[in-house]
């Protein structure tokens, strides 16, 4: 579900502290409910565009603005990527689903009713697999479902005290997928492990386009305590508006934290929903004007039955990528990378896949996976498709860059400087060595002339030397290098250093 | 001309013999003369009437007219949006509503040529059998100015009895067009649910709103169903089947027709005069050569209660969106929610209201099995029952209301008023076919309608029997006086 309360962005979040394991008389139990907008180019139920940051109510016509008298239309497409999901998380897609109303009243929801889904829905019952610090975990997954968006109220100060309230339509009937978590995590850290891989799997389906800042994605939280070991469920409390990884990870802790201190001085949980506070790290009962208890679903009636031919059905599994756990595993044993690597390139398709393009240039996996974590997504600012299309540096120009350090041509800092000017005006590395005369120094004719003019200019780093004192050796080498600005084959330089001090 | 039907309107603007221009002010002045009395019409679409006749005139002038429709004058329940006109739903929320978007229906007689005369009165939200809830004034039955047209679109058969209009629309959610058209001694059809496109049809009951023509005769009836059914992309119940003639299908007679007779819908509260009409009529189509047999429909005395379920249950849902902040009515308030129960409390009349809470109350948690659950079983309970009628007849006659029209204030009573859909809700919830068709007048002058029911999506047999009969029966020629 969609709230009607205010679930929206809050500025601002100081760094969360990691707790591990919880309070250590309680199991805490958490189900996540996460919403996330499908990757269509238009709305749910009509044809406006679903474009973020237009000006506002200029993504509207009548049906979204639940005018007198209009219909809703299913987008197919927004079915087609709810089926893909619901079959890479190995959910059921039910062979006919239905739409439901469900019904609140609140003011940047233009019929005062949400088209979702409640018994019937899209999928049901599968699983998501997380890697924890204890090992891997398979969390269930109850439901996935289909539904629309609602509008954005800008109210002049709080929603009760506001003397004026704007609403915005524009993201009124964008297209939202809910999945519903089965009370399957036991920790914060877990929740927040299972919303990164479970937004990674997004990614990689082109189901969403995983942007909590825009509210892509937007996740709300069940918790509650039990005495450890008890197979009972506590009494939960559900927290709304968590839109980052770090609020949710926050706004559980604090939660489990304040669940278990007022079960320790023999207080009773309220079942209540709570809303995160993310400037204070706290979390607040939601007053029950800002959310409905009873929300008399019922079927439809403007929309029929939605029935899915297994033969459609099956034709959308074909067309699955290989989802990110498996190409993790896959990074890790293909192209012997550490398990940090492999997590990291993995998280977004896009990543993987540029990783992947270099690696098939140039064959040196753990060299351009260095170059990718450290140097290209400090640059990028982002790991998914956006992000990489904006890259000035194609996947076989940063191998070639890699290729020409492995094969002795530039130096590792010379690298940076080129890499810096593929960024600035893009290009082949090659040419930018050749260009500006790069070209590590490995003529040994020219750099023993070096060598020979270090070791003349200082006779008390080669009484040193002598002396017994190996380290001296450094001083010669790195003259060497400055002299040749930067440009000498160091190896060669150390190994010329090396034989003529040894024959002095 | 005033009271000629469409076919002949425009068989005589074909043949040079009149012309639309003058057919459209004729109308209009009859209308200025006229409807204060009579009350039909909300809203007069004087200029765009008469620039759409000055374009069909031209197009008749070239020799090209778009169809049978063309020039046709036509009055339009205000309960289907007209860009740029006002859309009341005959309701205060709506007063100032002026939608920016055409109903597919006003798409569709618009691109036939059809003249557009104005918008209709109707019970508020066509909740109503009698047009007496209106928001705005009461609109008079033009055989008995004292008595009511029916409802909820008595606007409309109004005025195509009263010579207001050739032929017009309404909607039939429970008997909406039916049980007026019986009252004011027209044609009114309910096609089958999805026949026609509801794309701009202020919603009552979504599962239940049907578009549904008025006509003097059952030509017009088939030209009126023929311009405006087939599949809407924008409305995902429109039904997709082909389009068939249904003008080229009336012909042919009721010979080798099975009629069945359901014992149900001639029980206790019938009026006496009505039963006789009704049974005439039906001797006269076994006279025709149909085979009349008896059938029964045993859950039709639950059909009531039932629709008087689900139907407020989806207004609740439907009508939820009047809340002042988009379009109508406003009433300020101390907050958001304030300002939307003081708009609803403001814009909504009684019985609006009546309905609002029943279907609120029959979805609500802890109810919405007992009610709203057990109706939909009955509902599909209802279905099967016409499913089982159909295996052995091809069509269901029986009167159209238990009683003729009433007069103004007499049912003040809600559940008195309900009791006047008995017969016509089965077939909305069924959403099967159904025709009413004069058939005769009681003693005091007052028309009787037979209804007759078909099969899902066999319009042309409907109509073909209804034809037949209305052919060899002389009701359609007496007309009201008015003047």
């Amino acid at each position: 579900m969609s709230s009607g309360g205010a679930r929206r962005r809050t500025p601002g979040e100081p760094p969360a502290t990691v707790v591990r394991g919880g309070p250590p008389s309680y199991d805490t139990v958490i189900g996540l409910e996460v919403h996330a907008q499908l990757a269509t180019s238009s709305k749910m139920f009509c044809g406006c565009p679903t474009t973020f940051g237009a000006a506002p109510n200029s993504r509207t016509c009548p049906i979204c603005l639940g005018m007198p008298g209009v219909l809703p239309v299913t987008n197919r497409r927004a079915v087609e990527l709810g089926v893909r999901a619901a079959l890479a998380l190995d959910l059921r897609v039910n062979a006919a689903c239905r739409f439901a109303r469900k019904h609140y009243y609140y003011p940047d929801m233009p019929k005062n009713f949400q088209i979702s889904q409640y018994e019937e829905p899209l999928a049901e019952d599968g699983w998501l697999e997380i890697d924890t610090p204890d090992g891997a975990r398979r969390i269930g997954i109850q439901r996935l479902h289909l539904e629309e968006d609602v509008g954005r109220l800008v109210h002049e100060g709080d929603f009760a005290a506001a003397q004026a309230s704007l609403v915005d339509y524009n993201r009124s009937g964008v297209p939202l997928m809910e999945t519903v978590s089965r009370p399957d995590l036991r920790s914060p850290e877990e929740a927040a492990i299972y919303l990164r891989a479970f937004r990674a799997v997004l990614l990689y389906l082109g189901v969403c386009d995983g942007n909590m800042e825009q509210g892509s994605l937007r996740c709300d939280a069940n918790v509650s305590l039990r005495p450890r070991g008890a197979s009972e469920l506590g009494t939960k409390v559900e927290i709304k508006n968590l839109n980052s990884f770090r609020n949710v990870q926050r706004a559980l802790e604090y939660e489990v934290q304040r669940q278990a201190d007022a079960l320790a001085a023999g207080r009773r949980i309220v079942q209540e929903t709570r809303l995160f506070d993310a400037d204070r790290g706290t979390t607040r009962p939601m007053r029950s004007k800002e959310y409905a208890h009873d929300y008399r679903y019922f079927p439809e009636p403007d929309l029929v039955p939605l029935r899915l031919d297994p033969a459609w059905i099956a034709s959308v599994r074909v067309t699955l990528p290989e989802l990110p756990r498996a190409r993790r595993q896959r990074f890790v044993s293909q192209y012997g990378l550490p398990a940090y690597d492999a997590e990291i390139l993995t998280q977004s398709r896009a990543l993987a896949e540029y990783y992947e393009a270099a690696v098939r240039a140039h064959a040196n996996a753990k060299g351009i996976s260095n170059w990718v974590m450290t140097e290209l997504l400090r640059e990028l600012g982002g790991d998914d498709e956006a992000a990489l299309a904006r890259s000035p540096i194609a996947p076989a120009a940063l191998a070639a860059l890699v290729r020409l350090i492995d094969d002795g041509t530039i130096s590792g800092r010379i690298a940076k400087d080129v890499f810096a000017r593929m960024l600035a005006g893009g290009g082949d590395p090659e040419a930018i060595v050749r260009r500006e005369g790069l070209t590590q120094v490995a003529d040994a004719g020219a750099l023993e002339v070096l060598v020979d003019q270090a070791i003349a200019a200082n006779p008390k780093a080669v009484a040193d030397f002598k002396s017994g004192k190996a380290a001296a050796a450094k001083a010669f080498v790195g003259q060497v290098m400055k002299a040749s600005g930067g440009k000498a084959n160091p190896a060669i330089v150390d190994r010329l250093v090396q034989e003529k001090l040894s024959r002095i | 001309m005033i009271g000629a039907t469409i076919h002949e309107l425009t068989t005589a603007y074909a043949a040079g013999e009149r012309s639309p221009v003058a057919v459209a002010e004729a109308y209009l002045a009859r209308i200025d003369a006229l409807d204060p009395r009579v009350g039909a019409y909300l809203t007069l679409m004087r200029d765009e009437a008469l620039a759409a006749a000055r374009l069909s005139e031209a197009r008749y002038r070239a020799g090209r007219p778009v169809g049978p429709l063309d020039g046709a004058p036509v009055a339009l329940k205000d309960v289907f949006c007209t860009r740029g006109v006002r859309t009341t739903c005959g309701s205060r929320i709506l007063e100032t509503f002026v939608p920016p978007y055409d109903a597919t229906l006003v798409d569709r007689l618009r691109a036939a040529g059809a003249v557009i005369l104005g918008k209709t009165n109707m019970d508020e939200f066509a909740m109503g059998s009698s047009t007496e809830h209106s928001a705005f004034h009461v609109t008079r039955n033009p055989w008995d100015l004292t008595r009511v047209p029916g409802g909820s679109s008595g606007g409309s058969a109004a005025a195509v009895a009263g010579g207001l209009a050739a032929g017009a629309f309404g909607t039939d959610t429970g008997g909406s067009v039916r049980q007026p058209a019986a009252f004011c001694g027209v044609v009114g059809l309910k096609p089958t649910y999805g026949r026609v496109s509801r794309y701009g049809l202020v919603a009552f009951a979504s599962s239940l709103d049907h578009v549904a023509p008025f006509a003097l005769d059952i030509v017009d009836t088939a030209l009126l169903l023929g311009a405006v059914a087939g599949h809407d992309p924008l409305d995902a119940t429109s039904v997709a089947a082909p389009v068939p003639d249904y003008v080229a299908a009336l012909a042919g007679g009721v010979q080798g027709l099975r009629i069945g007779v359901p014992d149900e819908y001639f029980g206790a509260g019938l009026d006496p005069e009505i039963e006789r009409a009704v049974r005439v009529a039906i001797d006269v189509l076994r006279e025709l050569g149909a085979t009349i047999e008896r059938v029964s429909l045993p859950s039709t005395e639950h059909g009531v209660a039932t629709y008087y379920v689900v139907a407020p249950a989806e207004a609740s849902s439907n009508l939820a969106r009047y809340d002042g902040v988009k379009y109508g009515l406003r009433v300020p308030g101390k907050d958001l929610i304030d300002m939307a129960s003081r708009t609803r409390a403001a814009g909504f009349g009684a019985e609006v209201k009546r309905r609002i809470m029943l279907g609120t109350y029959a979805l609500s948690a802890g109810y919405h099995d007992a009610y709203y659950g057990q109706a939909q079983k009955v509902r599909t309970l209802v279905r099967r029952e016409f499913e089982a009628a159909f295996a052995r007849v091809d069509l269901l006659a029986a009167p159209t209301t238990p009683s003729v029209a009433f007069a103004h204030g007499a049912k003040s009573d809600p559940l008195a008023m309900y009791m006047n859909d008995v017969y016509t809700i089965p077939a909305s919830m069924t959403g099967l076919p159904a025709v009413s068709v004069p058939c005769g007048f009681n003693a005091a002058g007052l028309p009787i309608g037979l209804q007759l029911i078909g099969r899902a999506l066999d319009e042309p047999t409907l109509l073909r029997a209804a034809h037949a009969y209305e052919q060899a029966t002389p009701w359609r020629q007496r007309r009201p006086v008015l003047s």
